[in-house]
């Protein structure tokens, strides 16, 4: 493999933790709530499809239980802030604290255990085709699974009926549950949808990028797909644009490192996925793409249905 | 019936732990039994440095049996949260071990308070009359690895995945590169930071973006499995670190440098049993076994591993120093001349690279 191939893919393994974590938050938030609990739901889910993948032998159990392992924290969630009404911000916070500690127990008989990599696609012919080949059909299942989810989400929040009414529901409450949309029940099946899709996420650092289970092992990177929802301004094709642009800065700045190019300090690359979210959020709090680039208006404020 | 923990239930043991902790303590110089409490700044799941520290700590109640009451506070982030851990700590134990560099200032500050109990705190410089430190020689074993890496590279580029710019690393970056050159002159090391201690998935892309740029031996100063196992993948090699790592790569690590704190954890708390505690800085390294080298893998050639254990045999009885002059500064120029070698405190502030790192 060629510098640059081997660079673009290492990218693409970089993004995909990012891509399903996101675009999972993104059909949350686009439901009008907002889950801080990312990081917990991922780490459950990686624990999850490591032990079940250990235990079973078998990947794809392992993934569908990651997947389960992410939606069943993001049910303690939803019960917490959709039926009791509980603060978002609070619950979301506290999940993710709460996933660390859980993760840490149920795994804590599998540190030091490793795991065969999840086995990678390979098509005779095609993925020995010079940098194409290994860029497009040299990945595991879940390095597409991801790029097919997203672009179902921005299918499904554009073109379908229930897409649009999750919409209505996220940017209006009220006139939703006025003509008759059962609002929390539309949010609980959100809110699910984003662990699952958070757990796969998970399931993909513990299984395919360092296959191993140790503590904490998600390092931050659901707090780099909330800020990766805001930097996309809640669209789905431009959190798949944002996920590659913000692994591809990671790993350009390890490059950079090992050729020994210091132009710019590599803790000034590591806050970039951070700057540029705060810079997308002033131009369109005042820029001239204010009103059309916003957050969904009923983001993280809980309805309970009175009349 | 079920039990049920009520409030109460919960304030009863609440209570009775809060009395047993403030309960008076005999003062005397000779101690039937003895009290240690751990503070570890990650979790003993980390399987690298705080699960090293533990081991120590589990060697510690084997040593000493029924003489030993250990506890542990695992998970203890570096700031305010610390002290208030340590002050616990104190108040129920004769001696408290605080694990991490930035437990220094709050450890000083709690063994104020509480005189008649001994503190040791590793990696730090701060000692009181109750504050002893310690720390390992890492770079020791840095330099049998090195010995190992100019042997077995066949592109002569070694890549580095350093945590930290600070004198330990840098330390153990140089110590690698000395003995590399040692064995072939013409190495380059390549260090690319991912400034973190611990995040398993850039550590991985690190390796990988080494391998990619021509490195075919990858040596890190950060504490998780994931770089051995990126090695193991792509069929080059590299040396674990802090523990034996074997089983994440067992055909790419050929040795690894291990952490050995129980020794340090028996003597101490022995000394506190005899009544012949004092403050003490305490540096060790190969020589009295708190650094050790885990088994060759048996793809290391034997004359290779014969070449490494003169390196380590030679730092253990004096003949080798892995800082010996003549040393080259990254610019070409001698820094230390030939016969004269880096002072323990040269060494400890270390700040400058020796030629052919790139850094």
């Amino acid at each position: 493999m060629d510098p640059v191939t081997a660079l673009l893919v290492t990218v693409v393994t970089a993004a995909t933790p990012l891509l399903f974590a996101a675009v999972g938050e993104l059909v949350v938030e686009r439901s009008g709530v907002l889950n801080l609990g990312v990081e917990g739901m991922m780490l459950a889910g990686a624990v999850t499809g490591f032990a079940v993948t250990l235990t079973t032998g078998s990947g794809t159990i392992g993934i569908i239980a990651a997947a389960f392992a992410g939606a069943a924290m993001a049910l303690v969630f939803g019960f917490l802030t959709l039926t009791l009404l509980a603060n978002q911000v609070a619950t979301g916070l506290a999940l993710t604290i709460f996933g660390v500690g859980l993760s840490a127990l149920v795994g804590s008989g599998f540190v030091g255990t490793p795991l065969p990599r999840l086995p990678r696609l390979d098509l005779p012919g095609l993925t020995d085709l010079p940098v194409v080949g290994p860029l497009l059909f040299g990945h595991d299942v879940l390095v597409y699974m991801a790029v097919l989810l997203t672009l179902a989400v921005a299918w499904f929040l554009a073109r379908s009926r229930a897409g649009m009414i999750l919409r209505a529901v996220g940017e209006n409450h009220e006139a939703a549950h006025g003509l008759g949309y059962p609002v929390i029940r539309i949010r609980y099946f959100a809110v699910l949808f984003g662990g699952l899709s958070a757990g796969l996420g998970g399931a993909f650092l513990s299984l395919a990028y360092t296959p191993m289970w140790i503590e904490q092992m998600t390092a931050g990177r659901g707090w780099i797909a909330l800020a990766l929802v805001v930097f996309a301004a809640w669209r789905p094709l431009r959190v798949l644009v944002g996920a590659y642009l913000f692994g591809g800065v990671t790993i350009l700045q390890l490059h950079a490192q090992g050729m020994g190019l210091f132009a710019v300090p590599s803790q000034v690359l590591s806050m970039l996925p951070y700057l540029a979210t705060i810079v997308v959020l002033v131009v369109i709090s005042v820029g001239p793409w204010k009103g059309r680039l916003q957050a969904p208006a009923c983001l993280g404020r809980p309805f309970h249905p009175t009349h | 019936m079920t039990p049920r923990l009520t409030r109460r239930h919960m304030l009863g043991t609440a209570a009775s732990g809060a009395a047993l902790l403030t309960a008076p303590r005999l003062g005397r110089a000779q101690m039937d039994k003895v009290r240690a409490g751990f503070v570890y700044v990650g979790p003993i799941g980390d399987h690298g440095w705080t699960y090293r520290h533990d081991v120590g700590r589990l060697d510690l109640e084997a040593a000493l049996g029924d003489k030993v009451e250990t506890s542990f506070v695992e998970n203890v982030a570096e700031g305010p949260d610390a002290e208030r851990v340590i002050r616990q700590l104190a108040t129920g134990n004769d001696i408290v071990f605080t694990t991490s560099f930035g437990f220094m200032n709050p450890t000083v500050r709690v063994a104020r308070q509480f005189p008649n109990v001994k503190f040791e705190h590793c990696t730090g410089y701060q000692t009181a009359e109750n504050v002893a430190v310690y720390n390992a020689k890492f770079h020791e074993g840095r330099a049998v690895i090195g010995t190992i890496a100019g042997h077995m590279s066949k592109s002569g580029i070694v890549g580095y995945i350093g945590s930290f710019p600070i004198p330990e690393v840098v330390m153990g970056i140089n110590a690698f590169q000395l003995a590399m050159r040692k064995v072939r002159p013409d190495c380059e090391i390549r260090v690319v930071w991912v400034n973190s201690w611990y995040d398993p998935g850039k550590e991985a892309d690190a390796a990988r973006t080494l391998i990619d740029q021509g490195a075919d031996m990858i040596s890190q100063h950060t504490d998780s499995p994931a770089p051995l196992q990126v090695a193991e993948e792509r069929g080059v090699h590299g040396f674990g670190q802090a523990s034996d790592m074997a089983a994440f790569a067992p055909n790419a690590q050929l040795t690894a440098i291990i952490d050995n704190w129980g020794p340090h954890y028996i003597q101490r708390t022995q000394a506190v049993l005899d009544g012949t505690w004092a403050t003490q800085n305490f540096w060790h390294g190969l020589k009295d076994g708190e650094v050790e080298i885990a088994p060759y893998n048996p793809n290391v050639p034997s004359n290779v591993i014969e070449a490494a254990e003169a390196v380590r045999l030679g730092i253990i009885d004096g003949t080798v120093h892995p800082f010996a002059g003549p040393i080259k500064n990254q610019a070409g120029e001698v820094v230390v001349a030939e016969g004269e070698s880096l002072s323990d405190e040269d060494l400890l502030k270390m700040d400058w690279y020796v030629e052919g790192v790139q850094a």
